[in-house]
């Protein structure tokens, strides 16, 4: 049990033979300065945030988003047979490191936010959280403490909304020229 | 080839003495490369776009550049003219037919893009693939390196001037697309693989044809070395051009080929095995200087241990003729056709297939593979459902042009073509 030791340790779990630990959102940038200098975390390879609005909503597998929410007579929407476990709020945050070493050993750290809810920004532990990090924010709307060029990248800088969240329709983009207009 | 012979039980990974003193990552911002003040009061400064519509930049990537004369003082990268939204369009597709939408993505490793997603989308379901599929994923993989690899080549050095090696790189890419275009029927974006195996049989035409290639394929390499390795423009302007040091190359989450020529010895293929790599024979290619010249180095030697690994699937998959090529697991797999006018049971598996299509088990996998561009990640969350809650894909190339900034370190503005070109980014793969 090695990670019990890192700041803000929460719980470890091994799932598909992964393990996950997740890490108070407040020690997230601790967490993983420790883990990159006592453990040998050298490299981050990944930072993927998920929205779990209408996660294992009854009736509907799935998320079809539509403007008006979600939509439960879409076709082929048979229901779960099992319901997922509950998640403690509604994003989740993965860091996906790897340690360079023979065997490699891979960990992911994870932690949970509310929207709005802010997480320290790695870019110091990691460089190359910048570029990761701009893009939680940009499609997911995770808010970065410290980060030191929070702005978009890959949508417009003027762009509204976060289009990763499930509240956020496909085809929401208004259309210039309809019949509505 | 520096091949680490013994590997130091303390370095390892690191084959080579740093290729600078300290760190050359800018800062605060890790990515641009900031105007001295001093510059940017002396009016002296050009600031050019270079890009999003400039060719040598491979697709749409926008840089910022500062110039004062013809040094390169300030860089900024911007990307996102792309971005075509792949993983918001997944969580609505069901699991078989997200399947096309990787290839899309890094539309030069295409198959390797396809690998990743399904390879995930196994772990969720736990699911075991026969021999076959797992050799001719191999082969079909160590293929489109090669194809990947081959575009990079051609189109790099064309940018530098070497007009010739463009046409010698896409006659040999040509054969790899018509290898493609035999088994999978269509020249790219293949989506030969099946969640559970193949999509199809490997056609016996195929052997033969393939067996060709791999004999061709050492004499083509010979003649690119011969074109360019002695040739002195294309030496000078790329030995000592882009310079990125081991440390600064892992700090900035480098992987792929761009990480071996920095001189970390470390292959996901070799340190990480999956598919049939843990059974094949083959050397990863290392380099010490961090330069673009080393960067051109590791991927033709990747091309010719590509071109063994291919020769060596082929031997193992001529004796696994005759063999099933997809698991027989009929709540995931299409049942063969044959069996639908006879079976009850089999039509409903078809019926439940191709309407609501299959139901992955709850959980979460990140699943890394090595890529032409390095690794190659996909993160997949499932609810239990016929679709997917949430894909993510770590881009390599998204990953490399966080490197531009530190790689034009005292560049020219004629370097930054050679340095964005070894980076090997593909616009579709960072915008996704």
């Amino acid at each position: 049990m090695k990670y019990e030791s890192l700041p803000g340790f929460v719980e470890e779990r091994v799932s598909f033979g992964e393990t996950t630990v997740t890490i108070e959102p407040e020690r997230m940038r601790d967490a993983c300065l420790q883990a990159r200098d006592e453990l040998g975390f050298s490299m981050l390879c990944d930072i993927v945030a998920t929205d779990y609005l209408g996660w294992g909503g009854k009736g509907v597998s799935g998320y079809i988003a539509t403007a008006s929410g979600r939509d439960l007579n879409f076709p082929s929407t048979q229901g779960l047979q099992t319901l997922p476990e509950l998640k403690p709020k509604r994003f989740s945050l993965s860091y996906h490191l790897l340690a360079m070493r023979q065997p490699p050993e891979r960990v992911r750290l994870k932690c949970w936010l509310d929207d709005g809810e802010q997480v320290p920004s790695v870019v110091s532990v990691w460089p190359t959280a910048d570029w990761h990090e701009r893009e939680q924010f940009d499609l997911m709307g995770i808010a970065f403490s410290g980060h030191p060029n929070l702005t978009r990248i890959l949508m417009e800088d003027d762009w509204e909304g976060h289009p990763l969240r499930k509240d956020y329709p496909i085809g929401g983009e208004p259309v210039r020229f309809s019949d509505a207009q | 080839m520096t091949v680490a012979p013994e590997r130091p039980t303390r370095d390892w990974p690191y084959v080579a003495p740093p290729q600078y003193e300290g760190s050359r990552i800018p800062s605060p911002i890790p990515t641009v490369l900031p105007l001295p003040e001093a510059l940017a009061q002396s009016g002296d400064v050009l600031r050019i776009n270079f890009g999003p519509n400039h060719p040598s930049t491979h697709g749409v990537l926008r840089l910022i550049v500062d110039l004062d004369g013809e040094q390169v003082v300030g860089l900024s990268a911007v990307i996102g003219y792309l971005h075509t939204g792949f993983e918001k369009t997944m969580e609505h597709k069901t699991w078989w037919k997200c399947i096309t939408y990787p290839e899309r993505i890094d539309y030069v490793g295409y198959q390797n893009n396809e690998l990743t997603f399904v390879l995930a989308v196994e772990k969720l379901l736990e699911l075991e693939t026969p021999d076959k599929a797992v050799w001719m994923r191999t082969l079909l993989c160590e293929l489109s390196r090669i194809h990947s690899h081959l575009v990079y080549l051609g189109t790099s050095a064309l940018e530098l001037g070497a007009i010739s090696m463009f046409w010698y790189c896409f006659r040999e890419r040509e054969m790899i697309l018509d290898l493609f275009e035999m088994v999978t029927g269509a020249r790219m974006h293949t989506r030969y693989f099946q969640v559970g195996g193949l999509a199809e049989d490997i056609p016996d035409g195929f052997f033969p044809e393939c067996r060709k290639f791999v004999e061709w394929m050492p004499r083509a390499l010979e003649d690119y070395l011969a074109l360019l390795d002695r040739n002195q423009i294309w030496l000078e302007r790329t030995k000592g051009v882009g310079l990125l040091s081991a440390d600064d190359a892992v700090a900035l989450g480098q992987t792929g080929p761009v990480l071996r020529a920095s001189g970390v010895d470390w292959d996901l293929r070799r340190d990480e095995p999956y598919l049939a790599y843990g059974q094949l024979d083959f050397q990863v290619p290392v380099y010490p200087n961090g330069d673009v010249y080393d960067r051109y180095r590791v991927r033709v030697d990747e091309m010719r241990e590509s071109t063994r690994i291919v020769d060596q699937c082929l031997r193992r998959l001529e004796r696994l003729k005759g063999r099933p090529w997809i698991v027989d697991d009929r709540k995931v797999v299409l049942p063969p056709r044959e069996e639908l006018h006879t079976s009850m049971e089999t039509l409903i598996h078809h019926f439940k297939i191709v309407t609501e299509g299959y139901r992955v088990p709850e959980g979460e996998v990140y699943v890394a593979t090595e890529s032409p561009r390095g690794e190659q990640g996909c993160y997949l969350v499932s609810e239990g459902g016929p679709r997917p809650w949430r894909v993510h894909f770590r881009a390599p190339s998204f990953v490399a042009l966080e490197a531009t900034a530190t790689c034009t370190h005292d560049a020219l503005v004629a370097d930054l073509i050679a340095i964005v070109g070894s980076l090997d980014a593909v616009m579709g793969d960072t915008d996704r």
